[in-house]
């Protein structure tokens, strides 16, 4: 990253946080708590695409697990938010942990079928088990009091819990990305038989960025279904995993904030589709192919592209040229 | 009558029955998905899209104005299907080989996405009635239970073409050339062979596939939009088990499954859905590269 861009990232980072935090008063704040849960989705999905180049075809295994366990323990078990959420997450790391196990001994093409149909078992258990409420799901969950104190029924509060859990994600990822750890998950992206002949262990990197990433996309599950109060097979099906692909493209794979850019465009998108039923689902489907065929920076890399060309260009620019390859 | 294992012996060889036409279906379109995997490096994602719209193009032979049948359809339905591949394959596919095999992956994804909408909205998802033709009616009573002629007929058509393939591509000098541009296309069309023909030939081909399996469906499923998703996650499994180095390993494991699928379905129900995921979990564990796949 040159010195341009992290400047930018600088500024984009505050200029967004103060977006974030005038939007609910402009907007309905369920519609941006939507979005705030599936920019923290993508933005898990994309550590394993952008920095460790494993595509996974199945995350939605890992958000909808999460929505149903907190779903479940919050109103069957009357336990509070925090821990609901918590106990969300943790499961969804386990379920990580075992898939990923698998996962991680194919790679490519072969990784993605294979957490597709990992994924899949996941949504045929949701839809025959008993607990999970099959086709009605889990409703009217009750969100309750965060720490016994804070009213979650009222929308601004919600909204800033979710806030809180969004950038504390974000914060997470953002620091597994800068730490000596991330640098070993590109250095696999980049060459992985090069980082093995370094010493490192990239079957347990690996596994472990999946974990993380797993856990984050049960963290935004698990509060995705306390902002809509419902737990429903549409968070385990595949068609939830092709959703949070086609958010972290449109964006911008492998950038910071790619993911939450993507997961809003394509929020507003359905917005505004939603009346147009099955059109949704072809509209969504030729944005995938543009973004493949023409677009595969995504809105946040073509910026970044675009402000290092001006960078190089500018004459007596403060940075020279950066050296490829930084 | 007998019993085995506790088991009525119709419910079992009618699971059995039900789990090789299942077979079959995973057999043709692992095997479409193989030939395609072998020559372009892309997973076919659209091939359940293209599976639904050979199903499709026989129902609208059916009911369009000419009325035309079951086996004119089973003739047709590839070559329209296949015709609509290549358009694909010279208009979108040809621009990404030189790209990471995953956006192969998210580009046919898309596709499958758009045929799948576009399908579900003019006819809805449930399913129109497709009636089997009339020479197959009826069935025999084999003593121990009941075959439906169509049932057998799919099952004996779809192992002639898929042993019919493996002949094609395993013991001919067309199937020798393409297997040879599947090592090493650029030596290959150094020997003067027209290479991204022979791409657009084989794309054409493998959807063609996909389309003839959905023929053979839509009589015994509905005809369906969503019939075509149902299906491709779990080829996808078989693919996995199978591995793709083998057009063999494809239709072995095809079938292979599709019976495992059925005996769970008598034995375990709850389990039938998710047997081939747990398999291939299995399978991941022993052998990552598959029964028959060559490790990489």
């Amino acid at each position: 990253m040159t010195n341009g861009t992290a400047k930018l990232g600088t500024w984009a980072g505050a200029a967004l946080l103060a977006v974030a935090i005038v939007l609910p008063f402009v907007v309905y704040p369920v519609f941006v708590m939507k979005a705030l849960c599936f920019a923290l989705f993508a933005c898990a999905f994309n550590l394993l695409i952008g920095y460790v180049g494993l595509l996974s075809f199945g995350h939605a295994a890992y958000f909808g697990i999460g929505s149903y366990v907190t779903a479940y323990t919050v109103k069957a078990w009357a336990l509070p938010p925090e821990l609901g959420i918590l106990l969300g997450t943790a499961v969804a790391a386990l379920l990580g942990v075992v898939f990923g196990w698998l996962a991680i001994r194919r790679s490519g093409i072969y990784f993605a079928m294979v957490t597709l149909a990992l994924a899949q078992m996941v949504y045929f258990y949701a839809l025959q088990s008993p607990w999970t409420g099959g086709e009605d799901g889990i409703q009217a969950v009750p969100r309750g009091h965060l720490l016994g104190i804070f009213d979650l029924n009222e929308p601004l509060v919600m909204y800033f819990f979710v806030l809180g859990i969004f950038l504390l994600g974000f914060f997470i990822i953002h620091r597994t990305i800068h730490s000596p750890f991330g640098n070993v998950l590109k250095a696999i992206r980049e060459n992985e038989p090069r980082a093995i002949s370094l010493g490192y262990k990239t079957d347990q990197y690996k596994l472990l960025a999946f974990v993380l990433s797993a856990a984050l996309s049960g963290l935004a599950g698990s509060t995705k279904s306390l902002v809509f109060q419902l737990a429903s097979l549409t968070d385990v099906y595949w068609t939830m995993s092709g959703e949070v692909v086609l958010m972290t493209l449109v964006g911008g794979l492998g950038t910071v904030f790619g993911p939450v850019v993507g997961a809003f465009i394509v929020i507003t998108m359905e917005n505004y589709l939603a009346r147009y039923g099955s059109w949704v689902t072809v509209i969504q489907g030729i944005v995938f192919v543009l973004c493949v065929l023409a677009f595969r920076r995504g809105v946040v890399g073509e910026i970044i592209a675009f402000v290092q060309r001006r960078t190089v260009r500018a004459p007596g620019a403060a940075t020279p040229a950066h050296a490829p390859g930084e | 009558m007998f019993e085995l294992l506790g088991i009525p012996p119709q419910a079992l060889f009618g699971q059995l029955l039900i789990g090789l036409i299942n077979g079959a279906f995973y057999a043709m379109l692992s095997l479409g998905l193989a030939v395609i995997f072998g020559l372009l490096n892309i997973i076919n994602f659209t091939h359940g899209a293209q599976y639904m719209m050979g199903a499709f193009v026989a129902w609208f032979l059916l009911n369009s104005a000419l009325g035309l049948n079951y086996w004119w359809a089973l003739l047709i339905a590839p070559i329209v299907v296949g015709i609509t591949g290549i358009v694909i394959e010279r208009l979108l596919l040809k621009r990404i080989y030189k790209l990471d095999h995953l956006y192969g992956l998210l580009l046919t994804f898309g596709l499958a996405l758009v045929i799948e909408g576009l399908f579900r909205n003019y006819y809805g998802s449930t399913g129109l009635p497709y009636s089997i033709p009339p020479q197959l009616a009826g069935g025999h009573n084999l003593g121990f239970m009941f075959l439906p002629n169509y049932r057998a007929w799919v099952i004996v058509f779809s192992l002639a073409v898929c042993l019919g393939t493996w002949f094609v591509i395993e013991r001919t000098s067309l199937g020798a050339t393409l297997r040879a541009a599947t090592e090493n296309p650029t030596l290959v069309q150094a020997f003067g062979i027209n290479v991204p023909r022979l791409i657009t030939v084989t794309y054409g081909f493998g959807v063609g596939l996909a389309a003839l399996a959905g023929v053979l469906a839509a009589p015994i499923y509905q005809v369906s939009p969503l019939m075509g998703s149902q299906i491709i996650i779990v080829v996808f499994a078989v693919v996995v088990i199978g591995g793709m180095g083998s057009i063999m390993g494809a239709i072995v494991s095809g079938f292979g499954l599709g019976v495992i699928e059925g005996l769970t379905k008598v034995f375990y129900p709850e389990a039938s859905n998710t047997v081939i995921f747990v398999i291939m979990a299995i399978v991941l564990l022993v052998r990552p590269a598959g029964l028959f796949g060559r490790a990489r």
